[in-house]
């Protein structure tokens, strides 16, 4: 990589919350400190992270949905351009697309057809052939999520994603639920955007995943980015990864053991290893 | 009632075999209801203090001679027990006859009928007005929480919502009546004038403040309920997701917001036609409205049994009729209860 400018840099990115302690006292939580990532047009970064470390507020944050007790430093940008608020809602359905990480982000009142439709632009045809690829019969089309399987619901919400023609799509947690062949079809769908020259950040647990997919992955603890690897490297073994949380993933996969990561905090491992950490696009 | 995720179960019912099915088993309760409501009426005029006659006649019972007192109570067959009276009664409602009002010695359901037709003039425009007032009252708050528009409807909300309908009543009356002199006093028509010859200007003109006072009042829990509502459709991860696919406001109001906060409005509003029927009936008496609300009044003061049952019944098949609408719209605008309810 390098002399591109990246589609989305981002660069020691902190995001903290404001919450009220005792007696009113506001204590500062943070959630991600210091956060650096970045992604070019045309390839998949993978973000592995622990469940509740912060991931899908990084969405968010690129997105401009926080919510509102939320306060963010570091910078963001898209194209070489900070991400101010107004240039994020200018950029968002547009430019940039999310999908989001669970079914409660359907509204429970609309039809799946008028669900994956964009809200700003009406086209029927991108709707069709968007449900045709995912498997959602024409009878899906007039259905309201209650009535939808989980896995077509996912479905719909990829779905979203692919109307809009976004330069940028940030999957959070694309595939759970749904069946290996539609795992295979996302994940093929992601590549496809990929191909086309979009940039892709996908967020997930599952290492696996990212293995299959993503061209470099960023493995996120606690709020910090642990490292930033080559996916195949990383996959062919633990030693072309530096930091203990890297490698503790590693020896997680079943085909590698399956010995737990849960077991052992690596916090001050993870302060120790900062430096160790540090991004390496050699 | 679980909702199932499989979709077109084999089993789905024709709609209008559900809407049979569910229409019977209100019938039944309503009836039920009457029953209970008619029972309610006889005891509690049993152990009223009231005696009819002396309220019909007035002062002059004295001077009335006893063998026409005599008369008098047997032509209105209260010399009968409570017990009897109520067969009677009940034998007379299966062949259609409501019995005899007292105080306006006419049947009761032309009486019901006729006061009726004032009452519904007045209470269907403040139904319709708070109903469209309050939404609109909510979603404006909603859309711009915290600031001083949404500030000013919640107190207005909170203040008149604990304020009791015939001191609102009396306000206005004092304020537009007695001093601007912009409206009339009270009753539905010119007081020289005969029920005939009022215009339908007249009727209007003497309908305005009444109706104001109900409606100022019942735009309060609408308001309120559909403010929270839209809060919450804001604050919604449905919503959140519309903003990151570049929804604007107005944008996001339209596609999410209106039809998940109209199917609650709808439900409570035709759920505040029992209110509305006492606030009618305290409005009514403010203004000498002559409606139903005044004829339940004068029916209760003066003993009129067969009338204050006949409003009773009236009544709660009025406001059953509202929520049983209620429920049928509720079930024709959310698909999760419309398609739900076929596979029951
Ligand atoms: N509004 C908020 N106020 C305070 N803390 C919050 C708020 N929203 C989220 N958090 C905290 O931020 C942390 C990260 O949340 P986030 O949803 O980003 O996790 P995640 O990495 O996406 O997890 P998962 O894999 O389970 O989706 C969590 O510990 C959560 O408790
Ligand atoms: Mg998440």
């Amino acid at each position: 990589m390098g002399q591109r400018i990246p589609l989305l840099e981002v660069k020691d990115f902190t995001l903290q919350f404001k919450q009220y302690g005792r007696g009113l006292k506001q204590i500062e939580t943070r959630v991600i400190s210091g956060f650096t990532l970045d992604v070019h047009a045309g390839e998949i970064v993978a973000v592995v992270g622990a469940s509740g470390s912060g991931k899908s507020l990084l969405a968010h944050a690129i997105l401009g949905i926080l919510p509102s007790n939320a306060a963010t430093g570091g910078s963001l940008k898209f194209k070489g351009e900070e991400l101010s608020q107004s240039l994020k809602e200018r950029l968002r359905g547009k430019e940039i697309s999310l999908i989001p990480q669970s079914v409660s982000y359907l509204d429970p009142l609309m039809t799946t057809g008028k669900q994956i439709e964009s809200p700003l632009r009406k086209a029927a045809n991108a709707v069709k052939s968007v449900m045709n690829r995912f498997q959602l019969g024409d009878d899906a089309k007039n259905k309201y999520p209650f009535q939808l399987s989980g896995g077509m619901a996912r479905r719909v919400l990829i779905g979203t994603a692919l109307t809009s023609g976004a330069e940028l799509v940030i999957a959070d947690e694309p595939t759970p639920g749904l069946h290996k062949s539609m795992v295979d079809e996302t994940l093929g769908s992601l590549k496809e955007l990929a191909a086309l020259g979009r940039g892709v950040l996908m967020i997930t647990h599952d290492i696996d995943l990212a293995f299959v997919v993503a061209d470099r992955i960023a493995v996120f603890n606690k709020g910090l980015t642990v490292e930033v690897a080559d996916a195949k490297a990383f996959e062919a073994s633990p030693d072309n990864v530096k930091h203990p949380y890297s490698k503790a993933l590693w020896h997680a996969l079943p085909q590698n053991g399956f010995h737990s990561v849960r077991g052992k905090d690596y916090g001050e491992e993870i302060d120790a290893g900062c430096d160790a950490g540090e991004e390496d696009d050699a | 009632m679980t909702i199932p995720l499989k979709p077109n179960p084999p089993l789905a019912l024709p709609r209008f075999v559900i809407l049979l099915r569910y229409s019977g088993k209100k019938a039944l309760r309503l009836l039920l209801l009457m029953f209970a409501v008619s029972v309610v009426c006889f005891v509690l005029m049993k152990f009223s203090p009231i005696d009819p006659i002396e309220a019909y006649i007035g002062g002059e019972h004295a001077s009335l001679p006893p063998e026409q007192i005599e008369h008098l109570r047997e032509y209105w067959g209260l010399n009968d027990g409570f017990a009897v009276r109520y067969v009677k009664w009940i034998r007379g409602l299966l062949e259609g006859n409501m019995g005899t009002s007292i105080v306006y010695n006419q049947p009761v359901a032309d009486v019901i009928a006729e006061k009726f037709s004032a009452s519904l003039l007045l209470m269907g425009t403040s139904w319709a007005l708070s109903g469209i007032l309050g939404f609109s009252m909510g979603i404006i708050g909603a859309l711009n929480r915290g600031k001083l528009v949404d500030k000013f409807i919640k107190l207005y909300c909170l203040t008149l919502a604990s304020a009791p309908i015939f001191w609102v009543g009396i306000l206005l009356l004092i304020v537009f009546s007695v001093w601007l002199g912009w409206f009339p006093i009270g009753l539905s028509a010119p007081i020289d004038a005969t029920a005939a010859e009022a215009t339908w200007g007249d009727r209007l003109y003497h309908l305005i403040l009444p109706a104001l006072t109900l409606s100022l009042t019942g735009v309060a829990s609408i308001a309120l309920h559909t403010r929270q509502k839209l809060i919450d459709v804001l604050d919604s991860d449905y919503a959140l997701f519309a903003k990151a696919r570049g929804a604007g406001k107005w944008l996001l109001f339209k596609r999410h917001g209106f039809k998940n906060i109209l199917l609650p409005a709808i439900t409570l509003q035709f759920g505040t036609i029992a209110e509305l029927f006492g606030g009618s009936t305290l409005a009514e008496g403010i203004f000498s409205y002559p409606g139903l609300g005044k004829a339940v009044v004068e029916a209760g003061i003066r003993a009129d049994l067969p009338l204050l049952v006949g409003i009773a019944l009236f009544a709660s098949a009025f406001v059953f009729a509202g929520n049983f609408i209620a429920n049928l719209l509720y079930a024709a605008v959310d698909p999760r209860i419309r398609e739900g309810a076929r596979r029951i």
